[in-house]
């Protein structure tokens, strides 16, 4: 009933999601320890005020231009679509981004909070490196103290990442407790603010997690979507027929499909990690195969047991190897307005090598899952029909994994 | 809403007139396997009041290293809340006074589904549910399905509560208030006994229930200290380590926990006749 609700609103082009509590829908909500609450109402308030304040979405607009470097471009993969031979494929080059990935998006705004706020340490998770590196980044910028937590197994898979927050002058630590992932880096980064609330931001890395942050980390990444439609109108004169990104957390999808969520005739497509296979016990797919329940602060789709235990997640992509998903991912899936297949492991590694033979664009291996779908997608849509795709990231952080794929050591 | 006298509440009666404060373990449900239910008996005979029995998590972010390896541990030993039902079922065949406190993650809660979890909870005996990561405002269903029972839902204050959250707290609150008198996981550094006594009276403006608190309470002397102002004493770190090391040490394991309850109750105790 409430579905129907939200689809009826959607006509109306309304989309209110959340509400003032965090709920998308039954998704969503801050389910934390009442040792958190202070620091996240703390945060809440601050944000709302200042997502409304100009000189905040001045400096904003500014360190997106001028230390991001965007507006990124929309590229056409002209060699790719005619491989394909469907639709025509614009690539969101967020990979052109200063860091190489659009976590540096959501960065550069959670820092400028932190400033604000007064705090002098800034605490964060990581899966691939990506989001600990940018913020390590923000945090060398404004001189703060910064501590990443990375689960042990991707500190080794990622180990290009490490170094590079290392040298940006953060403190990596090793998460050793339960699947060693990103999961894992997220409660000991949980645990961590809960001891130093007072002096320290936690600058949590995706659209996941207790409210304000699904909500915050979305609009902090909205600006991908915003120049995408402004550049596919300059360019085609109209918008596309879909939407394809990666999902993990789901920053990087939200932050493309939240400027067309009104917009019912662009198809919205969130691709999930199968790792071996969503048919097996080694896989990232908690929209196929997982049900809702209450992580890390959400009620959102998880892989868990039927007792109620968190089930590992795989991925050959670190950052897509997680066992919840955002909340809103949750929500736009059940009201239909999303549709999140998957891609794995195998067809990942596959359009990693097609992109990069085809476009001289070697994609990080979470955004080569976006790309696998639209190798399959694209075939099936007219040569008049257009897909963006968002590269979310570079590929120079996986080269090592794919080398070690093709038995070689680098 | 009117709800039998249940048995936290016999129990703060039973102590006020002994003008005795409440002593509370915690111990993880299933850790060690198959000792729990020895544990708890041996705990009540050496002086607890009450038992916080934790259920097991995959990801219990708001504990520290020990008592989150006791739940790694558990959930590799397949312990689900059926298993923690069973153990309550097995204590109440020789103990049908002593309050338990379930206390433990919503996942688990949310899979088995609210009204299995409160129907299955109240025929073991289960008395009290703390629900560490469900906030007062979101506790709707689950808190009125436990009144219905005549179950209390235990709720947490800290440092960093405001007035505020703390009027609304107290508003849904029964049974007593667990007051966390540290910031950080379980198991975080010593505790100030001063800005604790000062934060529980400031509780007490708030609460007409009694105030019980936790964290830093690892020996005889902490417990008696925390005992001077508080209504009851929680220690859950320091029994999780001791059980931890039963797999090297076996029996003599559970036989330090029973002597560090012990100590804890004759200083707590002492400490009422000294005064």
């Amino acid at each position: 009933m409430v579905d129907q609700e939200i689809s009826e609103s959607l006509e109306q082009h309304k989309y209110d999601q959340p509400d003032l509590m965090g709920h998308f829908g039954r998704y969503g909500g801050r389910f934390v320890a009442e040792t958190l609450m202070g620091a996240l109402e703390d945060l809440d308030r601050t944000w709302r005020e200042l997502w409304r304040d100009k000189t905040f979405q001045a400096d904003f607009d500014r360190d997106l231009a001028d230390f991001v470097g965007r507006p990124s471009p929309l590229y056409f993969a002209g060699r790719w679509t005619r491989e394909l031979g469907g639709a025509k494929i614009y690539l969101k080059r967020e990979d052109l981004n200063h860091t190489g990935a659009h976590k540096i998006n959501h960065a550069v705004g959670q820092a400028l909070l932190a400033k604000h706020m007064g705090k002098t340490r800034i605490i964060a998770e990581t899966g691939a490196g990506q989001h600990g590196v940018a913020s390590a980044t923000v945090a060398a910028r404004l001189g703060l103290e910064c501590v990443v937590y990375m689960g042990a197994r991707d500190v080794k898979r990622q180990a290009l990442n490490v170094y590079r927050m290392k040298l940006l002058g953060a403190t990596v630590v090793p998460v050793e407790t339960g699947s060693q992932t990103l999961k894992d880096a997220i409660n000991e980064a949980l645990r961590d603010w809960v001891a130093r609330p007072e002096d320290t931001f936690y600058l949590l890395g995706t659209v996941c997690g207790p409210s304000p942050y699904p909500e915050m980390v979305r609009n902090l990444q909205s600006i991908i979507g915003r120049e995408a439609r402004r550049q596919i109108l300059e360019k085609e004169g109209r918008l596309p027929e879909a939407l394809v990104a990666c999902v993990g957390g789901g920053s990087n999808a939200m932050g493309l499909f939240h400027e067309f969520i009104l917009d019912k005739d662009v198809k919205l497509y969130g691709v999930e990690a199968a790792g071996h296979g969503v048919d097996t016990d080694k896989h990232a797919a908690r929209m196929s195969s997982g049900r809702p329940g209450v992580l890390q602060g959400a009620r959102t789709y998880l892989m868990t047991n039927e007792h109620g235990q968190i089930i590992e997640s795989h991925s050959v992509s670190a950052g897509l190897d997680y066992p919840g998903v955002g909340p809103e991912h949750s929500y736009l899936k059940d009201i239909g307005r999303a549709q999140y297949p998957a891609a794995t492991d195998e067809e990942a590694l596959a359009a990693f090598r097609q992109l990069t033979r085809l476009e001289g664009i070697m994609p990080a291996l979470e955004s080569a899952h976006a790309l696998a779908w639209v190798d399959k997608l694209a075939p099936t849509m007219d040569k008049d029909q257009i897909i963006i795709c968002n590269l979310s990231g570079r590929g120079d952080k996986d080269i090592h994994t794919v080398a070690a794929i093709d038995g070689l050591e680098v | 809403m009117s709800r039998k006298t249940n048995r936290i509440t016999a129990c703060f009666a039973r102590l006020q007139e002994r003008e005795r404060k409440a002593l509370i373990p915690y111990i993880l449900a299933g850790d060690p396997p198959g000792k729990t239910v020895e544990v708890m008996h041996q705990m009540v005979d050496k002086g607890a009041d009450m038992i916080e029995l934790g259920f097991p998590f995959s990801d219990p972010v708001a504990d520290g290293p020990v008592i989150a390896r006791a739940h790694e541990r558990a959930v590799s030993h397949g312990v689900t809340l059926h298993d923690v039902f069973a153990m309550v079922s097995e204590f109440r065949e020789r103990d049908n006074d002593t309050p338990i406190v379930l206390m433990g993650y919503l996942n688990p809660v949310e899979i088995m589904g609210y009204h299995r979890f409160v129907e299955l909870a109240s025929e073991a005996g289960v008395d009290g549910v703390l629900m560490v990561d469900l906030p007062p405002e979101a506790a709707g269903d689950l808190l009125d399905m436990l009144h219905e029972r005549g179950m209390d839902m235990i709720n947490l204050i800290t440092p960093t509560t405001s007035d505020d959250r703390m009027a609304k707290i107290c508003r849904v609150a029964s049974g007593y208030l667990y007051y966390v008198s540290l910031k950080g996981v379980t198991g975080a550094a010593t505790l100030n006994t001063a800005d604790v006594e000062q934060r529980v009276n400031h509780i007490r403006h708030f609460a007409n229930i009694p105030v019980c608190v936790g964290f830093g309470i690892r020996d005889g002397a902490s417990a008696a200290a925390i005992g001077r102002t508080a209504d009851g004493v929680i220690a859950g770190s320091v029994l999780v380590s001791e059980l931890a090391r039963y797999g090297s040490e076996g029996q003599a394991a559970i036989d330090r926990v029973a002597s560090t309850i012990a100590e804890m109750r004759s200083a707590m105790d002492d400490d009422r006749m000294n005064e």
